[in-house]
C-alpha cells in the first residue's frame, strides 16, 4: 500500500512528462489484451459450474524509449482467472516495470526482465500468456560487450510467483565468444565457431527439520555453435549439483542435460538430427514448488509442434526427472514443373521423435531407487531407460494444385504414455493415429474459403473423434469460422457428443476483436513442453487485443 | 484503491495515446542470424528503400502461408520496388534449429532472424503472430498488421509500391 501511494503521483507526472516531450525523439508504446467468457454450467462435457458466470483476464503493456532509457510498466487484471489459469492470479496490480539504460557497450537493466543464457537449461525467463507463464526476474542485470565477439551477462534477482516473488535469490552470469569475430586467424575461416558458457546459483534458506539441504545451489552449463556452408552443429551441457526438492522427492542426486542438435540445409532440402538427454533437472526458485511454478531453467522439448487442434489432443510435456530421446526430420520442395512438383512445387515433410525414460538402478545394495535423503538412483549416460514415454511419426505435405486452389495434408502415428505424461493411472498408453486434410481455396483477390478436415482414430482415452471447420475471409479485416468436433467413438454412447465452436474476427492494423462461442473438450494444452491442464467449458468468449 | 489505480491507468494509456503519433523508429534490441551470430536490430537496413519485417514462428500455420504467398511474389517485388523481408522468428530453443532446414527447405529468400527469448518481439508490442510491420526509407515503422488472410500480401504490396515512390500510406 505504502509503494502504490507514492506511485500515483509519479505515475501522472510520468504521463504528462511524456505528454510534453511528444514534440522529441521520445516514444510511447504499448500493447493491450483482454479476454472474457461466460461459463454455462454442461454436466455432459463436466464443465463446472462457474459461481462468476463471467471471467475475465487483461493485461496492458507500456514503454517508453528516449534516447538511452527505455522504460516499461504492464498492468494486469484476473477478475477472475479465466477458467484453467491458476486462480492464484486472482486481482490485478502491476508486477512488471522496468528501467534500462543501453549505451554502445553497455546496458543495465533494474527492476523486472526475461532473460535466458544459451538454450535455457540452466536459466531462462520468459512469459507465456496462453500458459499462465510468467518467471520474470525481478532484480538487476548488466550486459556489457567486453571485446569484438566478446559479450557478458550477470543478473541477480527474485523471480515472480503471481503477484508476489518467489523466496528464492537466483545468480547468475553468461558469457560468449565468436572466435571469427575475435581471432584473427579465424576471420577469414569458412567454419564459424561460437563458444559460451554459464553459472547459475540460487539461495533458498534451509529451514527443514529433517534433512540438511543446500542452501546455495550452483549448476553450470556449456555450449558451442559450429556453421559450416550448410552444416550447422550446437549443442549444450548442463551440470546441478544436488538440490533436494518436491521436484525429486528430496533425493541427493546431482542433475544433467545434454541437448545436440545438427542440420544440413541447401535451398530446397533440410534435414535436423535432435538428440537430448535430462536427468534430475528440474530447476526452480522454490525448492518446494510444483506446478509450472517458480522454474528458473527451460528444457526443452523436441518433438515437432502444431497448431492443428486434433494434433495437439495428446502432447508432450518435458520430464525434468528424467528422459532420453531424440528426432529426426527431412524437409524437401520438389522443384516446381518436375513430376512431383507439379507447376508451383510440393513440399514434404518427414519427422519422427521418439522419447524413453532413463535407465534407473538403485543408488547402493541396500537402497531402493528413489528413496529420500538417499542419492536417489545411478543412470548409465548412454542407456535410456525400458518405458517409453512419446512417439511421434509424421508426414506433411503441402501442395498448391492452382492459382486458387492449395492444400495441406498431415498423417500421423503417436504413442503417449498417459500414465508418465498426464498421470492418468486408467491406460496406460494411447495409441492413435490422425488425418487432417487442409485445404484453401481462393474465390478471388480477397476473399478465401478455408476447409480442414480431420480424423484421430484411437482404440484408447475417449476413442475416434472427425472434425471438421470452415473458415472464410475476406482480406485484410474479416474472418468467419464454424467448426465442429465430434466425438463419435467414445465408448460410452451419452458422451458421444459434438463440440461447436464459432467465431467472428475482425482486424484492422495491429488491432484485433473476436467475437466467438465455443463448447470446449477436457484437455492439455502445452506450448513448448510447458503444459496447464484445460477444464470443459461452455461459453461465449470476447477477445480483443491492440498493439500501438 | 484498485478502482482508482485503474482508471489512473486508463487515463494515462489515454494520455499517452493522444500524444502518440502512428509512426515510430525501430527498438534497439539484440537478437540472432540464423548461423548463431549476434545482430542488433538496428543494422535492420536497406538503403532507403522499404523493409517488411514480420514476426512468425515455424509452428505458425498462417504465418507460414504468408510467408510462402509473399515468397512466390518476392522475385518480382525486389524488383519492381527493392523492398528487403526480414522474417524474426520466435521459436524458443525447442524449435530455433529447426528454423534453418525449415527455410531452406521451403526455398524462402529472406532474411531470417532469430528472437529465441521474444526480445524484439515484446520490445515492439507484438501480442501473436503473424505480425507484419512496414518500414519506409527513412526507417519509421509506418504500418502494422496482424493475423492473416488469404490476399493480404497484395494489400500489403500495394502499400509497398507507395512507400518505394515516396508517397505516404494512409491507412
Amino acid at each position: 500500500m505504502r509503494f502504490k501511494n507514492i506511485f500515483i503521483p509519479v505515475f501522472i507526472l510520468f504521463s504528462i512528462y511524456i505528454q510534453a516531450q511528444t514534440n522529441n525523439e521520445g516514444q510511447l508504446h504499448g500493447n493491450f489484451q483482454v479476454d472474457m467468457q461466460t461459463y454455462k454450467e454442461d454436466s455432459l462435457i463436466s464443465a463446472p459450474k462457474i459461481p462468476e458466470k463471467m471471467l475475465l483476464n487483461a493485461y496492458a503493456n507500456l514503454t517508453y524509449s528516449k534516447g538511452n532509457f527505455t522504460a516499461g510498466i504492464r498492468y494486469e487484471a484476473y477478475m477472475n482467472t479465466l477458467s484453467g489459469y491458476d486462480s492464484r492470479y486472482n486481482g490485478n496490480g502491476i508486477p512488471y516495470r522496468f528501467l534500462t539504460y543501453k549505451a554502445d557497450e553497455l546496458e543495465v537493466t533494474a527492476g523486472s526482465f526475461y532473460d535466458q543464457f544459451g538454450n535455457g537449461l540452466i536459466l531462462r525467463a520468459y512469459e507465456e500468456k496462453g500458459l499462465g507463464y510468467d518467471n520474470a526476474f525481478d532484480g538487476v542485470r548488466v550486459k556489457y560487450q567486453i571485446y569484438k565477439g566478446v559479450s557478458v551477462k550477470g543478473l541477480v534477482g527474485k523471480q515472480r510467483f503471481f503477484f508476489d516473488k518467489g523466496p528464492g535469490i537466483v545468480r547468475g552470469v553468461d558469457g560468449e565468444i565468436n572466435t571469427n569475430e575475435l581471432l584473427k586467424f579465424m576471420s577469414e575461416s569458412k567454419t564459424q565457431i561460437i563458444l559460451g558458457g554459464s553459472f547459475v546459483s540460487k539461495y533458498q534458506a534451509d529451514k527443514d527439520p529433517l534433512y540438511k539441504l543446500p542452501e546455495n545451489v550452483g549448476a553450470w552449463a556449456a555450449r558451442m555453435n559450429i556453421t559450416r556452408g550448410a552444416i550447422n552443429f550446437n549443442t549444450e551441457y548442463a551440470y546441478k549439483i544436488n538440490d533436494p526438492s518436491a521436484d525429486n522427492l528430496y533425493i541427493y542426486k546431482p542433475g544433467e542435460a545434454l541437448l545436440i542438435s545438427t542440420s544440413f540445409s541447401k535451398k530446397g532440402f533440410g534435414v535436423l538430427l535432435n538428440a537430448k538427454r535430462v536427468d534430475n533437472m528440474a530447476f526452480r526458485s522454490n525448492r518446494n514448488a510444483g506446478l509450472i511454478d517458480l522454474n528458473i531453467n527451460y528444457l526443452p522439448i523436441l518433438t515437432k509442434s502444431y497448431t492443428y487442434s486434433f494434433l495437439n489432443f495428446y502432447p508432450y510435456a518435458t520430464q525434468s526427472n528424467g528422459e532420453m530421446g531424440g528426432g529426426a526430420e527431412v524437409m524437401y520442395k520438389f522443384k516446381k514443373s518436375t513430376l512431383l512438383g507439379g507447376k508451383y512445387g510440393t513440399n514434404i515433410s518427414i519427422n519422427f521423435s521418439r522419447l524413453n525414460s532413463l535407465d534407473k538402478t538403485a543408488p547402493s545394495d541396500t537402497s531402493v531407487i528413489g528413496i529420500s535423503g538417499t542419492l536417489g538412483y545411478q543412470s548409465d549416460f548412454f542407456t535410456p531407460g525400458d518405458e517409453l514415454y512419446f512417439q511421434d511419426f509424421n508426414i506433411e505435405i503441402n501442395k498448391k494444385f492452382s492459382k486458387r486452389f492449395s492444400g495441406n495434408f498431415i498423417y500421423q502415428n503417436l504413442i503417449y504414455n498417459s500414465d508418465a505424461l498426464r498421470k492418468d493411472h486408467k491406460q496406460t498408453y494411447v495409441f492413435g493415429n490422425t488425418g487432417i486434410a487442409d485445404m484453401l481455396y481462393k474465390i478471388n483477390d480477397k476473399n478465401a474459403i478455408h476447409i480442414e478436415l480431420g480424423a484421430l482414430f484411437t482404440k484408447q482415452d475417449m476413442g475416434n473423434w472427425i472434425m471438421l471447420q470452415a473458415e472464410y475471409s475476406i482480406a485484410p479485416k474479416w474472418f468467419f469460422s464454424l467448426s465442429d468436433q465430434y466425438n463419435y467413438g467414445n465408448e460410452d454412447k451419452d458422451l458421444q457428443l459434438h463440440y461447436y465452436t464459432a467465431a467472428i474476427a475482425y482486424a484492422k492494423g495491429a488491432n484485433r476483436i473476436q467475437i466467438g462461442y465455443g463448447r470446449q473438450r477436457q484437455g492439455i494444452m502445452c506450448v513448448g513442453g510447458v503444459c496447464r491442464s484445460v477444464p470443459a467449458s461452455n461459453g461465449f468468449i470476447l477477445a480483443l487485443s491492440s498493439s500501438f | 484503491m484498485k478502482t482508482i489505480l485503474f482508471s489512473l491507468f486508463a487515463l494515462f494509456v489515454v494520455n499517452c495515446s493522444i500524444a502518440q503519433t502512428n509512426e515510430f523508429k525501430l527498438p534497439n534490441v539484440d537478437v540472432k542470424t540464423m548461423d548463431g551470430k549476434k545482430f542488433n536490430t538496428s543494422e535492420i537496413k536497406n538503403d532507403g528503400k522499404p523493409i517488411i519485417i514480420s514476426f512468425w514462428a515455424t509452428w505458425c500455420k498462417p504465418c507460414v502461408m504468408e510467408l510462402s504467398a509473399i515468397a512466390e511474389k518476392y522475385q518480382d517485388w525486389q524488383t519492381e520496388t527493392g523492398v528487403k523481408l526480414y522474417a524474426v522468428s520466435i521459436d524458443d530453443s525447442k524449435s530455433m534449429n529447426r528454423v534453418s532446414p525449415f527455410v531452406n527447405g521451403k526455398g524462402w529468400d529472406y532474411i531470417v532472424l532469430l528472437d529465441a527469448n521474444s526480445d524484439f518481439k515484446r520490445a515492439i508490442n507484438v501480442i501473436n503472430v503473424p505480425h507484419t510491420f512496414l518500414i519506409d526509407g527513412a526507417g519509421n515503422v509506418v504500418y502494422q498488421h496482424t493475423t492473416y488472410a488469404e490476399g493480404d500480401e497484395d494489400l500489403l504490396y500495394e502499400k509497398i509500391k507507395k512507400l518505394a515512390k515516396g508517397e505516404k500510406i494512409n491507412e
